[in-house]
C-alpha cells in the first residue's frame, strides 16, 4: 500500500488488515464485526479475508467481550475487541477495570495483557442517548490502562499499530464524528513513540491542548483568531494515559497561556488534572490560570441540544479571549 | 458438531430434563435435601464408605488403584491440614484473612485429580485443594492473604491462574482461554471453578453463552457449598443449578460434591467432551461449607447447627476413610504415617509464613505496566526522594 489519502474509519481498517497479516494471533472481536463490518464499517471485508476464526462476531454481551478477551489474551492472543458505542462500555467496565487492568501487577509480571479495546466516542453525529458520550477520564483513573485517541487518519493508522504491538492493555478512543475525514496515510512511515504529543500548529499567545474529536475543532480555532491577530499553537495530546506533560509543559513556557478541551465533562475530566500539573509545573510561567473547556455536569442532551453542550469555535474562543484578557 | 447431537450423546440429559428435579429443589426448605437420596444425584460413594455401582460413570474410575485411592485421602487429609493451620494463623494474626475449604475438600480433589498437566485452571479464591493438585506450593497461596501480594504464583508456571476475587469474572477468562485452545487446535481443556453465588452473576451467564456458542473446551465446576456468605442458594435460583446448563445448550450435571470418587468420574467425563470437541459441561459438585465464608464471617447469626451436624455425617474424608477400611486398601500405618505427614505440613506451612518477608516499598510502582507509563515512573521518582529525605533512607 502506497501514501494515500484516506478516511480516519479506512485507516483503522487497513491498520487492522496490516494487523492481521503480519501476525497470526491479532484477532478482531466484537459485535457486528463480521459480515457487517461494525455499524461504522471500520471492520469492512475483514471477515470475509480472514475467516470467522480471526474476525469473530460476538454474542451481544460487553463484558463477555472483554472477559473472553483476556481470557484469550492469557493463551496467546492478542486480541481487538470493539464496542460499539461508547455508553455501552458500562456492562465491561467491570472486567476492564478490575481484571484487564490489574493482571499484569498481580502476576507480578508473569502474565502481558496485550488487548485492545476499541471504542467509538464523542458527539455530534445526532444519535440517541448513549451513542455520544466521551467516558475517557473515567479509565484514566485506572492504573494499568493505557489510553489513546487519534485526531487524523495517519494517527489512526499508526497508534492502531502501536496498540495492537503493546503489551498493555490499551483503550482506543476512536473520534466518530471525524471517521470520514480524509488525511494522508503513508504506511512506510516510521511513527513516532505513541503516547507523545504534537504541536500542529505553531503559535506564541497561547496553547490549545486537545485530542481525538476536538483537535480539528481547536485548528478551527486558531484559525478564525489568526483573522483577530492572535496566533494560537494547538497541542495534539493523543493519549490521554500517560499525558505528554513534558510536551504542554514546553509549549506553555513558550506562550504562557493554556486552555485545555474536550467533549467529556469538565468536572473531574481529563483537563482539570492538566490544569493542576501544569501549574504546578509552570506556575511562574503562567500569564493566566489554565480554563477548561467541555461538556457540562449533565446526561449528554438530546441531539437537538448538542451543539449547546459540545465545545464549538465560539465557546473556545471565548475562553481564549478570557485567558488573554488577563 | 452441532449442540443437540452432542447433548443427546451426554449420560445426564435424560436425568437433567426430568421435570421432577426442578420440583423437588425449589420445593425444599433450607438445605435439607439429602445427597444420598437425592436420585439426580451422582453418588459412587455413599456417606458410610460403601461403593455404590453408577452405569454411566464407573468407567471413569474402574482403573483405579488402591494406591491412587490412598492419594486422593492423602490429598484431602493435607489439604484440610493445610487449610486449618491457615484459620489458625488467621487467628493469630499473621493472615489478614482466610477462605476455608473446610467440607469441600472431595470437590476439589476429585475435580482437580481429573485434570492433565496442560489442561488450565481458573480458580476463585477457595480452591486451596485444587491449588494442591496442580502442584502450586501452599505456601505461596498464603502471600496475598497475608497481604505481600495480590497473586503469588506464576499462572502459567502450573496452568493454575491466580485467584479471583470478584466473583465470576474467572468463568469469562476460562471461556477465551479455552476458546484459544480451540483456536490452537489442541485437545487440552479449560475448568472453571465458580460457587453457588456466583451463579446470579452476570459474567457466569455471558461464559455460558460464549462457551456454548464457540463449543470451547471449558468444563464450569460450581462448587454448591449452599451459602454465599449469609444468602442460601434459594436467594439465588429457584431451579436446581445445573439445569441451567440446558437452557443454554450444554449438558449439567449434579455430582455428590462429598464423594471423591464421583467429583473425579464426573470431571472426567466432562474434560473427556470437551477434549473430543463437544464444547462445555456444567458441574454442580452439591457440598457443604462447613466453616465460614471467610474468618470475617460468623455463620451462627445465619444457620443453625443442626444443618452442619447433618452435613458432618457426611463428611467427604470419612468417607473415603471408611471405604478404604473396608475394601482393606489402607492399613493403621498408611494412617499414622499420614497423620505425621500433616504435622510436618502444618509446621512447615507456620514457619514459611512467619518467615514471609514484607514486599520492598518500590513493588507498588512494579508492574503496574508492562512497557513502563510517565505517571508511574514520575510518582516512583517522588517515592523515592520522599524516602530518602528520612535519615536511614527507609522511610520508617
Amino acid at each position: 500500500m502506497a501514501a494515500e489519502k484516506m478516511a480516519l474509519a479506512k485507516a483503522i481498517n487497513e491498520s487492522l488488515r496490516r494487523a492481521l497479516e503480519s501476525d497470526p494471533k491479532v484477532l478482531v472481536m466484537g459485535e457486528d464485526v463480521g459480515k457487517l463490518g461494525g455499524v461504522f464499517r471500520v471492520t469492512d471485508g475483514l471477515q470475509k479475508d480472514f475467516g470467522e476464526s480471526r474476525v469473530i462476531d460476538t454474542p451481544l454481551a460487553e463484558s463477555g467481550i472483554v472477559g473472553t478477551a483476556i481470557g484469550l489474551a492469557l493463551r496467546g492472543y492478542r486480541p481487538v475487541v470493539e464496542i460499539q458505542f461508547d455508553g455501552f462500555v458500562f456492562p465491561a467496565y467491570d472486567q476492564i477495570v478490575t481484571q484487564l487492568a490489574k493482571m499484569h501487577a498481580r502476576s507480578l509480571g508473569k502474565v502481558k495483557m496485550p488487548v485492545v479495546v476499541r471504542i467509538p466516542y464523542g458527539g455530534g453525529i445526532g444519535a440517541v442517548e448513549h451513542h455520544s458520550e466521551s467516558p475517557e477520564a473515567l479509565f484514566a483513573h485506572v492504573a494499568g490502562l493505557k489510553i489513546v485517541s487519534p485526531s487524523n487518519a495517519s494517527d489512526a493508522y499508526w497508534m492502531m499499530q502501536q496498540a495492537i504491538q503493546s503489551d498493555d492493555p490499551v483503550i482506543f478512543f476512536e473520534p466518530k464524528r471525524r471517521y470520514w475525514d480524509k488525511g494522508e496515510v503513508n504506511p512506510e512511515a516510521i511513527p513516532g513513540p505513541l503516547h507523545t504529543a504534537r504541536v500542529v500548529r505553531e503559535g506564541t499567545d497561547l496553547t490549545l491542548a486537545a485530542y481525538g474529536p476536538m483537535v480539528k475543532t481547536c485548528l478551527e480555532v486558531a484559525g478564525a483568531a489568526a483573522e483577530e491577530g492572535r496566533n494560537l499553537e494547538v497541542l495534539d495530546l493523543r493519549s490521554v494515559s500517560p499525558i505528554d506533560f513534558d510536551a504542554i509543559q514546553a509549549s506553555v513556557e513558550k506562550t504562557r497561556r493554556l486552555v485545555v478541551v474536550h467533549e467529556a465533562p469538565v468536572f473531574f475530566g481529563s483537563g482539570a488534572e492538566i490544569a493542576a500539573r501544569i501549574t504546578e509545573r509552570c506556575f511562574y510561567h503562567l500569564e493566566a490560570p489554565v480554563l477548561r473547556v467541555g461538556g457540562y455536569h449533565a446526561p449528554y442532551p438530546p441531539a437537538r441540544l448538542e451543539e449547546e453542550y459540545l465545545p464549538g469555535l465560539d465557546r473556545v474562543l471565548d475562553a481564549v479571549d478570557r485567558a488573554l484578557a488577563y | 458438531m452441532t449442540v443437540e447431537s452432542t447433548a443427546a450423546r451426554t449420560p445426564r440429559r435424560s436425568a437433567s430434563t426430568k421435570s421432577t428435579a426442578g420440583k423437588r429443589t425449589t420445593a425444599r426448605k433450607g438445605t435439607g435435601a439429602a445427597p444420598g437420596t437425592d436420585p439426580q444425584l451422582v453418588q459412587l460413594l455413599t456417606p458410610e464408605g460403601e461403593r455404590v455401582k453408577n452405569a454411566e460413570y464407573d468407567k471413569y474410575v474402574a482403573a483405579i488403584t488402591p494406591e491412587e485411592l490412598r492419594g486422593l485421602y492423602r490429598d484431602m487429609v493435607l489439604t484440610r491440614r493445610f487449610d486449618a493451620e491457615a484459620t489458625a494463623l488467621q487467628r493469630q494474626g499473621e493472615l489478614g484473612l482466610w477462605a476455608s475449604l473446610l467440607g469441600q475438600e472431595a470437590a476439589q480433589i476429585g475435580s482437580g485429580r481429573a485434570l492433565r498437566d496442560d489442561d488450565y485452571v481458573f480458580p476463585t479464591y477457595r480452591e486451596h485443594g485444587v491449588a494442591w493438585c496442580r502442584g502450586v506450593d501452599p505456601t505461596n497461596l498464603l502471600g496475598m492473604f497475608r497481604g505481600v501480594n495480590n497473586g503469588g504464583w506464576d499462572p502459567n508456571g502450573n496452568n493454575f491462574h491466580l485467584y479471583t476475587i470478584v466473583i465470576g469474572s474467572q468463568t469469562l477468562h476460562a471461556t477465551g482461554y479455552a476458546m484459544g485452545i480451540a483456536k490452537d487446535g489442541a485437545d487440552s481443556a479449560v475448568i472453571a471453578y465458580f460457587g453457588d453465588g456466583a451463579s446470579s452473576q452476570g459474567d457466569v451467564a455471558e461464559s455460558f453463552t460464549f462457551s456454548a456458542v464457540y463449543n470451547a473446551p471449558v468444563v464450569f465446576f460450581c462448587q454448591n457449598n449452599q451459602w454465599a456468605i449469609s444468602e442460601p442458594t434459594e436467594k439465588q435460583t429457584r431451579v436446581p443449578l445445573y439445569q441451567r446448563a440446558q437452557g443454554f445448550g450444554f449438558p449439567g450435571v449434579r455430582v455428590d460434591g462429598n464423594d471423591v470418587l464421583a467429583c473425579l468420574a464426573v470431571t472426567k467425563w466432562a474434560l473427556e467432551r470437551a477434549r473430543l470437541g463437544e464444547g462445555p459441561t456444567l458441574v454442580e459438585a452439591y457440598t457443604y461449607r462447613m466453616g465460614a465464608h471467610t474468618t470475617s464471617d460468623d455463620p451462627s447469626r445465619y444457620r443453625g447447627d443442626e444443618e452442619r451436624l447433618a452435613w458432618e455425617a457426611k463428611d467427604p474424608i470419612l468417607r473415603l476413610r471408611r471405604h478404604l477400611e473396608a475394601s482393606n486398601h489402607a492399613d493403621e500405618a498408611f494412617f499414622a504415617e499420614l497423620e505425621t505427614e500433616s504435622e510436618t505440613l502444618g509446621r512447615r506451612v507456620r514457619e514459611a509464613v512467619r518467615a514471609m518477608p514484607d514486599p520492598d516499598h518500590f513493588a507498588i510502582f512494579e508492574n503496574v505496566y508492562a512497557d513502563g507509563h510517565a505517571l508511574v515512573d514520575e510518582e516512583r521518582a517522588q517515592f523515592a526522594a520522599y524516602q530518602a529525605s528520612f535519615a536511614d533512607g527507609q522511610g520508617d
